[in-house]
């Protein structure tokens, strides 16, 4: 229906567009992080093969943003990690609707599969766990930018996605699961304040 | 300020130029803690209610301080309902990557509290808003234009919260994070905005704390004001203001009862002024 298109793309915008990279804080509305994880759900509902298509990256830069996110938060034994969150799906739909993100994203994953090609030979999401680990230690840490300029931007890159992730993570049901947050419950009786922990 | 005529060549009610000038907004700065003892606090039922904060009122009056007037600390935290950018910090912080990243998120979780202050400014006279020249509406009626200076007792005064901030933090433990309140989207009306345009630790912006008031000011002497006590304009008799405008100073509380109180008191006024055929 074009006018849901319409009000969907606007809320899409209106999502990503007080988040401007490098910005100080990034301030997107609660509400508005629901409604694309809502969105994401009923898009899944609806497809006969159950699954998200996304929206702006091609297949395989997918496929590593799925790698990178679930690398940044992986599974874990009492949760789930970045994928079965939805955080790629997260992120992809709000990028589609944000030319910086576009920029930022697309420019570091270019990074990342020249950097790959350069050293193993291989696209960043055909290199083993040891091969991608050697890259991401290149730029998941500031001091790596302080050392070499080059690595200047690819450092941002994935400083941007790690918060992208966690924005992503703990929105989802499995990521406020995974904090114990117990707001905006219903109480059939008020049990009271909990007792304050000896400090 | 649209109202120039023949009769009143600077404006409706202008003759002593005061209109649009002494505008005030409230001085803000801000700081957040990081305190690692809130790690054990237990999860609680009101987690999530959003703009709780404490309230600590001005307490060096009639000290001496290295500034006029006096301002009051807003300070909160606690586990916001989870958004967006509240994990920033974690992030940023911890950098890398893992299980272990994800932890340290979980675990200082709600263990932020920010300060902010919110201060009496004193008006000056380049803080003011007159019509712009050239920019015109869609309607073609030329649009506001903002100056706006803080003066030194202002900056003075968001230093002194800088350094109250500080002190509190370190004294309770905790470790000064940056001049952002975490989870700004569920602060009280005001502050969220004003954050977002803050430099980390310094003055807010200009308007950015939205308490703006002034610009038509009351006051006893028609040379210096626009409006006498009761908000009626000096030069004509059946010409009220009644919102933010006649404010001369605002101190460092919200407006908003006092602007409906003013209007009360105008509107008592202006009720028995007509009934008695003097408007």
């Amino acid at each position: 229906m074009a006018a849901d298109t319409f009000s969907r793309r606007a809320v899409l915008k209106s999502l990503s567009i007080g988040a401007v990279a490098g910005s100080v804080l990034r301030v997107i509305p609660l509400e508005a992080a629901e409604y694309a994880h809502k969105m994401i759900g009923l898009e899944k509902t609806d497809a006969k093969t159950g699954a998200y298509t996304p929206k702006f990256f091609d297949a395989q830069q997918y496929k590593t943003l799925q790698s990178l996110c679930e690398t940044i938060f992986p599974a874990e034994a009492d949760s789930g990690g970045a994928i079965e969150a939805g955080a790629p799906e997260f992120i992809d739909l709000l990028t589609s609707e944000n030319e910086e993100y576009k920029t930022k994203l697309a420019g570091g994953l270019k990074w990342l599969n020249s950097t790959s090609e350069t050293r193993f030979s291989k696209a960043y999401i055909d290199c083993a766990p040891q091969q991608q680990k050697e890259i991401l230690d290149l730029i998941a840490y500031r001091k790596s930018a302080e050392q070499d300029e080059n690595l200047r931007e690819p450092v941002e890159f994935f400083s941007f996605l790690r918060r992208f992730t966690a924005d992503g993570f703990f929105t989802s049901k499995i990521g406020i699961k995974y904090l114990g947050y117990k707001g905006n419950t219903y109480l059939t009786a008020f049990p009271g304040c909990p007792a304050v922990p000896e400090v | 300020m649209n109202s120039r005529s023949q009769s009143f060549p600077a404006g409706l009610a202008n003759s002593s130029g005061v209109i649009g000038r002494y505008l005030t907004d409230s001085v803000g700065s801000d700081l957040t803690g990081y305190f690692p003892q809130l790690e054990k606090m237990p999860v609680h039922n009101h987690d999530g209610v959003g703009g709780m904060h404490m309230y600590m009122p001005w307490w060096r009056f009639g000290k001496k301080n290295e500034f006029l007037r006096g301002y009051h600390i807003e300070f909160g935290g606690g586990r916001d309902m989870p958004g967006v950018g509240g994990f920033d910090y974690t992030c940023d912080q911890s950098e890398g990557y893992g299980a272990s990243l994800k932890q340290k998120c979980r675990s200082s979780y709600g263990t932020f509290i920010g300060f902010s202050g919110r201060g009496e400014m004193i008006p000056n006279e380049h803080s003011f808003c007159e019509l712009d020249p050239e920019v015109k509406d869609k309607w073609g009626i030329p649009v506001l234009r903002f100056h706006w200076q803080w003066g030194e007792n202002e900056t003075k005064m968001a230093a002194d919260m800088q350094q109250t901030f500080r002190a509190i933090i370190e004294a309770a433990g905790g470790t000064v994070i940056g001049g952002v309140r975490r989870h700004p989207q569920k602060s009280s009306a005001g502050a969220s905005n004003a954050l977002e345009q803050q430099p980390a630790g310094r003055i807010s912006v200009g308007g950015a704390i939205i308490h703006e008031l002034g610009t038509v000011r009351m006051g006893n002497d028609p040379k210096t004001s626009a409006l006498n006590k009761n908000c009626q304009a000096h030069e004509i008799k059946n010409l009220f203001v009644a919102d933010a405008a006649p404010f001369v100073t605002n101190p460092d509380k919200n407006p908003t009862l006092t602007i409906m109180a003013l209007a009360w008191k105008t509107s008592e006024y202006l009720l028995d002024q007509a009934k008695k055929g003097e408007l």
